[in-house]
């Protein structure tokens, strides 16, 4: 087992509340695809609340914007899950669903293996990267930082 | 320090690498080497394989003798065309089993060359990460969704010029898919597509242009008087996210 995992984080900006029609697509989609993702190979931890809900933690001040952070074994088995099974399919809808978002919405770092990032290491990665750009601290699929680079 | 590559293609979101890729004497070798007839008849048969080929199935399917076929078939790894590697065939292991066979099997890397030269893909990641910045992925899906429709019904007005009115049936979408390059294999009753035509973009951009090319083979479908709805989202390494459904299997 590698020493470091990927954490990943990604926020989204709510177009509607999450109990109107708008959303009702997405809602639908919540149990089956974090049940996929539970499953998925190299899959270690995801943020949820006590009761199982990914969607009730909003740490912004601007409520609508919901938090998705995890964790996983290698940057290949996030990548395949997020891209290579019906998540994809989901993800075609996303603007119908969430509000452009600033950039960057999404963060990747590396973490020592068996620790679990906390909501605010999450917001600090994600503007670490919006004022530097991609670095080993805080990355993005399109530019990746493999593990020996973290400092 | 430098992104690493991925799927052997480099990291080129933040740094623009490969802006300016224009043929290297690299890919015109590979490309020369294509001219002989042997050759390209072996190429061909590798890549619609879809997996491995041993020398045997590839001299046998080019009908030349097997030495032949080797000679060739090590040219093109040579070039980056193919790629070998070596594997037991059959399950007998240890003293007797026989030395292992030399396998080949499409090279991932694309070889490509224009003159003049012109760099399309710089200017579609460009046109990709204002879409992407933009949120248009709405419209994107609208405008891929009309040029597949117009293409399909364009097809099938060319079909029915070439045959009495009324006697031609719109080609069938296999042939279609085919002609465009998406390498399509019959897999129980679905079509699925080997071949990704967009594939750097979409390694890189997988939401905004496998959504794109779902638009545009539902939009295919319809212009050729088929069912859009045939054409669903099925990712899986090594293909195209796309696949298309019998008609039986429509709920």
């Amino acid at each position: 087992m590698a020493a470091e995992h990927l954490a990943q984080v990604n926020i989204a900006t709510l177009r509607a509340p999450l109990d109107g029609p708008e959303l009702a697509g997405f809602v639908a989609e919540l149990e089956p695809i974090n049940a996929m993702a539970d499953a998925s190979p190299g899959f270690v931890w995801r943020l949820q609340t006590e009761d199982g809900d990914a969607t009730a933690i909003r740490p912004y001040d601007d409520d609508r914007i919901m938090v998705n952070l995890s964790v996983w074994e290698s940057f290949e088995t996030l990548r395949g899950f997020v891209y290579s099974t019906r998540h994809l399919e989901v993800m075609r809808h996303r603007r119908a669903w969430f509000s452009r978002m600033a950039d960057p919405y999404l963060a990747l770092w590396w973490v020592p293996a068996g620790t679990i990032p906390t909501v605010a290491e999450a917001r600090r990665r994600l503007e670490l990267l919006a004022s530097r750009g991609p670095g080993p601290d805080a990355f993005t699929f399109r530019s990746p930082f493999p593990r020996s680079a973290r400092r | 320090m430098r992104p690493f590559s991925f799927l052997g293609i480099a990291a080129i979101g933040s740094t623009l690498v490969g802006m300016d890729k224009l043929p290297t004497d690299r890919d015109l070798i590979a490309i020369g080497l294509l001219q002989d007839p042997v050759r390209r008849a072996l190429y061909r048969h590798v890549v619609a394989a879809g997996g491995e080929v041993s020398r045997n199935q590839a001299a046998e399917a080019a009908g030349v003798a097997r030495s032949l076929a080797a000679f060739h078939l090590d040219k093109l790894v040579e070039a980056g065309l193919l790629e070998a590697s070596f594997r037991r065939l059959g399950d007998r292991r240890g003293p007797g089993a026989g030395r292992p066979s030399k396998l080949y099997r499409r090279a991932a890397g694309e070889v490509a060359a224009t003159f003049p030269p012109r760099t399309y893909e710089a200017a579609a990641q460009l046109l990709a990460e204002a879409v992407e910045q933009a949120g248009a992925d709405p419209e994107l899906q609208a405008v891929a969704r009309r040029a597949g429709a117009d293409a399909g019904r364009r097809i099938t007005a060319e079909a029915e010029a070439e045959a009495p009115a009324g006697t031609a049936p719109a080609p069938a979408i296999e042939r279609v898919l085919a002609a465009r390059g998406y390498e399509p294999y019959r897999d129980g009753d679905a079509l699925r597509l080997r071949n990704c035509p967009f594939a750097t973009l979409s390694a890189e951009y997988p939401v905004l242009v496998c959504a794109m090319n779902l638009s545009l083979l539902e939009g295919l479908l319809e212009g050729l008087g088929d069912a859009p709805e045939r054409a669903v989202m099925d990712p899986a390494p090594g293909r195209c996210c796309v696949a298309v459904l019998s008609k039986n299997n429509l709920n």
